[in-house]
């Protein structure tokens, strides 16, 4: 089994309120460096056998039906190392 | 006349959508998610809630319900379906309607009377309405904010596909201040705000919405 991995993130024009929620309760804690937050989401993909182009391209396709919505959304996909 | 009410695990306000076409004087007929055929209704709701609860994100989980095989079959080929919040969010999740909403604006659940006005009347579900006639519906979600790319927003205003919009400070920060938009033919409808928990004076915020039902039973009988 190999782990692929799929962050899906806001899009960078979109708004992000749960980012900006974040980003205000950062320095009431006294976290006082942090200029930006933008909250996504991160799949971790168990996948039978070797990781083959095929594969990596049916998970894009998965990534762009259901783990993310490609009008807010983008996503990238990688293959975590062993 | 059969307007069918689509309950997902989740749903909250099919009895209220049942009720309303009750009093419309359609018959109600409640569809589950499981199921693969439409039983021969006339219209279809999708009605508001958290489907799935609203796992992954809104809709996207209720989108692949053996059910909505059967309704964007139906949709594409002229069924009148009707969207309501969480039922809009499915529509959009679907590719029925584009754009998506995503969370408000404000942060915050928001649940009000809210005043909006009619942009087109010449839908399956508001033809009982003049366009440019304001009323009162109640708007309760937390992911109501209407976003689309600017082409896609450019092509709903220049088509005449934004159905409903927010009166008043935006509510959402829905762009364009969008509470509702149709397909091209007019036959799909998503709308934020409630219009069935609008249709009875007893327990709602007038009766404005009414006409979303009636509209709908007079299309169907005149096709």
């Amino acid at each position: 089994m190999t782990r692929v991995v799929v962050d899906v993130m806001p899009k960078r024009d979109l708004l992000d309120p749960q980012g900006k929620a974040v980003l205000g309760a950062l320095p009431r804690l006294g976290f006082e460096c942090v200029r930006d937050v933008r909250q996504g989401k991160r799949f971790e993909l168990e996948v039978d056998g070797d990781v083959t182009e095929d594969r990596l391209a049916e998970v894009r396709r998965a990534a762009e039906t259901l783990l993310s919505k490609p009008v807010i959304e983008d996503y990238t996909v990688r293959v975590e190392p062993e | 006349m059969r307007v069918g009410v689509v309950t997902f695990p989740g749903s909250l306000d099919d009895v209220d959508a049942c009720r309303a076409i009750r009093l419309a004087g359609g018959d109600d007929v409640p569809l589950w998610h499981g199921d693969e055929s439409l039983r021969d209704v006339d219209a279809v709701v999708l009605p508001g809630g958290f489907s799935y609860g609203d796992y992954l994100r809104c809709g996207a989980i209720a989108r692949f319900a053996p059910v909505m095989n059967a309704v964007v079959a139906a949709a594409q080929s002229g069924l009148p379906v009707l969207g309501i919040c969480n039922g809009f969010q499915i529509l959009c999740e679907s590719l029925l309607l584009p754009g998506a909403l995503i969370r408000n604006d404000s942060r915050r659940f928001v649940c009000r009377d809210q005043r909006v006005r009619i942009e087109r009347a010449s839908t399956a579900w508001t033809a009982q309405y003049t366009a440019g006639e304001e009323v009162t519906l109640v708007l309760k979600n937390g992911e109501g904010g209407y976003v689309a790319n600017s082409s896609t927003l450019e092509e709903l205003e220049r088509e005449g596909q934004v159905v409903a919009r927010y009166l008043g400070p935006n509510p959402n920060g829905s762009m364009h201040e969008i509470a509702g938009i149709c397909n091209g033919r007019g036959n799909v409808v998503g709308l934020m705000p409630h219009p069935e928990h609008a249709a009875d004076d007893l327990c709602g915020a007038g009766t404005d919405g009414f006409r979303f039902f009636t509209s709908v039973l007079h299309a169907a009988l005149s096709a």
